[in-house]
């Protein structure tokens, strides 16, 4: 809460995006603490890792501070008390948090918990409805990320002439000789950790999104210390449009593997021997879709916002 | 297959879209959205036989039965929309390789086509859904699709405008989030159909009402009711123009479309328009709108502007039906929401020409361009008349059932404004037809030829349409007055 409120009254934005981050960070602890390590192990992901430093990536653009003062905009703050008020208002009548006899606890919940190990058989329910029993939304969820790496190719991506390359400055972290060797140390266990957080979902916290997060965390640490240029070298932005839309493709034929079966879309029952086992496959291969996907976009995010960055100094020296 | 297609009129274009970034080159791209969007029409249609035939389809995805999985639900309320918006993206997305050309940068335009798949896919599946939640995953995947097709115009204002409609979509979404997230904490369910039942019971609670408040809210933001409108005007203006077609002629209408699907069949007509003060809220802002725009519509200079804030208060009209509380309002509403569809998606074409032409739409600049393009500014006419509501186009349809629902329940003074509301769009439909036709060509435009075939064809297949089903409504009579009964029968 403090926090937040740090962020809206400073005009730092520096400061700002470090404590949007911490904000972020809090909050996956709040999730810890009501028992929603899934949501929380995304939060500090995406909230806390990725946005920060794309926030970041843009402040190089835009320059540290806020550029005029606006008057305290008094309708604004009406408007949100009285939407606050009828929030308020509205949790008045809620059930008591963790009471057994609310409704989300009586009327869908109890078969995700009771049957899903048959059903499905994953020991993380959290996947299972996921994945399984709400798999289109993931689907739909998955085409969200695709949507949004569409729109930052769409609006920012220019084509890089050879003169570009060719004169592309060292990257900014070349002396820096510790962070270096750290991040040289950290980044395979974060692509190993990534990895094992996209396999291991089925029985821990964690799956596609998060992995997916996590691995591009990776690539982007090593763009922002040895430079893009070095990177691109490594990873074709070419190559990682195309695995954007593999990822959605690959969450998509399974769908069309159960539709060509007779079976409904996503009904992952049909892929294997038996019920369950299919209910693995399938898992298995959206989770690989959507891990896919979410790191492609965000490589696809940021290096277009960094490319800009990059064009940007040139035209300035 | 035939029962797989309740999902098909989803997953086609959604799929279609990543294809699209592996194809790359853009004109092979063009043509492959058109067969897409074809595809999809087709399997509407479909559609429409198999609900008038069998009545309401449910599809469980995965396999999984609701309320524990994501349930498709066809019935003759979205079926009817689900043909307005394949119908509508099929024929603008035909205009689409020309126009393009001369207002996106061609390495851009595969990203277009994309998107546009992205939004089409994205306000369909928000159609066929039964599930709350599904819902706003693709509200989400048509919003965010939306802002980049905004933002696409060459206009640098184009940027501005669609950062506006992101803030204010965001708040919407955010809205109907918290409003479904309020109703699953009192039922424990997200399918639609199961909320309704369920609903019963807690409905005279806090939260709920506070759920109702939010949603309503946050569905009037995205439909842009008055005065909640503000996003509309500028985004639709410095869009590209093929896009402003696309989108007034379908987004607005699905938006509604929500509206109507938690106020009829989750809320339920009963609590919604009877218990709560809902209708009369509805009547004041749709009358206010109708009059508000109208007559701000006069006053612009830029075209487009002009009709996208008759868009505004054509909203206001098919919000008054709703406020009537009777089928045959109701009714008048759902065919108002086709037809505008219509006459909108023919006007802004229509533009789209003049824009692929003259490289802007502002009124100064088109003096006597009724010699220079006579076929486009034939459909600016054509669609104008509609706007107005004269008889054997569609527009004439939709108020002569307006003004029959509010006569009904003997609410004279709403048929007076909805005829002040005609006069006001003969007005500014007359200020373009002054120029178009009676001033003296200026300079610049005696070199302007009339728009490519490209464009053409698309503009008059809908003109055609707006007096087609202008003189024939009994496809839209039929289906949409079959849609507000159930409605109301659901109600109950």
């Amino acid at each position: 809460m403090s926090v937040a409120i740090a962020v809206a009254r400073t005009r730092d934005l520096f400061a700002a995006t470090m404590l949007t981050g911490i904000y972020s960070l809090l909050s996956a602890g709040f999730f810890v603490v009501m028992d929603a390590v899934d949501v929380a192990f995304t939060e500090a992901a995406v909230g806390a890792g990725i946005s920060t430093l794309l926030m970041l990536t843009t402040l190089k653009l835009t320059g540290q501070y806020e550029s005029s003062s606006r008057p305290l905009q008094r309708i604004a703050l009406v408007v949100i008390s009285v939407t606050a008020g009828l929030l308020f208002y509205g949790f008045l009548d809620m059930p008591i948090f963790g009471d057994p006899a609310a409704p989300i606890h009586q009327h869908v919940a109890p078969r995700y918990i009771q049957h899903s190990a048959e059903e499905v058989g994953m020991p993380n329910i959290v996947t299972s409805v996921l994945a399984s029993y709400r798999g289109y939304d993931t689907f739909g969820e998955t085409v969200v990320i695709f949507t949004a790496g569409i729109g930052v190719l769409a609006l920012l991506s220019y084509v890089r002439s050879r003169e570009d390359v060719s004169q592309a400055a060292l990257a900014p972290m070349q002396p820096h000789i510790i962070l270096r060797i750290v991040s040289k140390i950290l980044i395979p266990p974060i692509l190993l950790f990534a990895l094992y957080v996209q396999f291991h979902g089925d029985y821990g916290p964690g799956g596609g999104f998060q992995a997916g997060v996590i691995f591009a965390a990776a690539i982007i640490l090593y763009a922002m210390i040895f430079g893009l240029d070095v990177t691109l070298k490594v990873v074709n932005p070419a190559v990682i449009q195309f695995l954007a839309a593999l990822g959605v493709l690959i969450y998509a034929s399974v769908g069309i593997v159960s539709l060509l079966s007779g079976h409904a879309f996503l009904d992952y029952s049909v892929l294997g021997h038996d019920a369950v086992h299919g209910q693995h496959w399938g898992i298995l291969i959206v989770e690989l879709g959507v891990g896919i996907t979410v790191a492609s976009v965000m490589l696809v995010i940021f290096f277009n916002f960094s490319s800009r960055v990059d064009k940007n100094q040139d035209s300035h020296s | 297959m035939l029962a797989h297609l309740p999902v098909l009129q989803v997953i086609v274009p959604l799929i279609a879209a990543p294809c699209c970034l592996m194809i790359r080159s853009p004109a092979v791209v063009g043509r492959f959205v058109q067969l897409a969007t074809l595809a999809t029409l087709i399997i509407s249609l479909g559609l429409v036989r198999e609900v008038l035939e069998q009545g309401v389809l449910s599809y469980a995805l995965g396999g999984w039965q609701a309320p524990w999985g994501i349930e498709y639900r066809i019935d003759p309320l979205n079926v009817y929309l689900l043909v307005l918006v394949s119908l509508l993206g099929t024929i603008v997305i035909f205009a689409a390789p020309t126009s393009i050309k001369s207002e996106i940068a061609e390495d851009k335009q595969t990203y277009f086509y994309v998107a546009y798949l992205l939004c089409f896919a994205g306000l369909l599946g928000i159609l066929a859904t039964g599930d709350a939640f599904n819902v706003f995953v693709f509200l989400e995947i048509s919003s965010l699709s939306s802002y980049t097709l905004i933002a696409l115009g060459q206009d640098r204002r184009a940027l501005w405008a669609s950062y506006q409609y992101l803030i204010m979509g965001t708040i919407g979404a955010t809205f109907i989030l918290i409003g479904i997230g309020l109703m699953y904490m009192m039922t424990g369910t997200l399918n639609m159909h199961d909320l309704a039942t369920r609903l019963d019971n807690v409905s005279e609670t806090n939260t709920i009402f506070t759920a109702f408040a939010f949603l309503f809210i946050g569905v009037c933001l995205k439909l842009a009711l008055f005065p909640l409108h503000l996003w509309l005007p500028n985004a639709y203006t410095y869009a590209p123009s093929l896009v402003t077609a696309f989108l007034a002629a379908t987004a607005t209408k699905v938006a509604i479309y929500i509206l109507l699907r938690f106020v009829f069949s989750v809320f339920g007509a009963e609590f919604s328009l009877t218990y709560l003060p809902v209708r009369e809220i509805l009547l004041v802002l749709g009358l206010m709108g109708v009059v508000f725009a109208s007559t701000v519509a006069i006053y612009q200079t830029n075209v487009k502007k002009l009709f996208a804030y008759s868009s505004v208060a054509q909203i206001g009209y098919m919000i008054l039906g709703l406020s009537i509380g009777s089928a045959a309002g109701l009714m008048a509403t759902l065919l108002h929401m086709f037809n505008h569809a219509l006459m909108k998606g023919a006007l802004f074409l229509a533009l789209t020409s003049v824009a692929f032409r003259l490289k802007q739409t502002n009124l100064t600049n088109m003096a006597g361009i009724g010699r220079q393009m006579p076929l486009t500014m034939a459909a600016v006419v054509v669609g104008g008349l509609s706007l107005i509501g004269t008889p054997l186009t569609v527009g004439f349809i939709s108020k002569w059932y307006l003004v029959l629902a509010a006569i009904e329940q003997g609410w004279w003074p709403l048929a007076f404004v909805v005829l002040f509301g005609s006069l006001l769009a003969l007005i500014y439909v007359w200020r373009i037809v002054e120029t178009a036709y009676f001033q003296p060509i200026s300079a610049e435009l005696s070199g302007v030829r009339e728009a490519p075939v490209g464009i053409l064809v698309p503009m008059w297949v809908l003109v055609l349409l707006n007096i087609y089903f202008g003189i024939d409504s009994q496809f839209t009579v039929s289906l949409s007055e079959l849609a507000a009964h159930s409605l109301y029968l659901e109600g109950r």
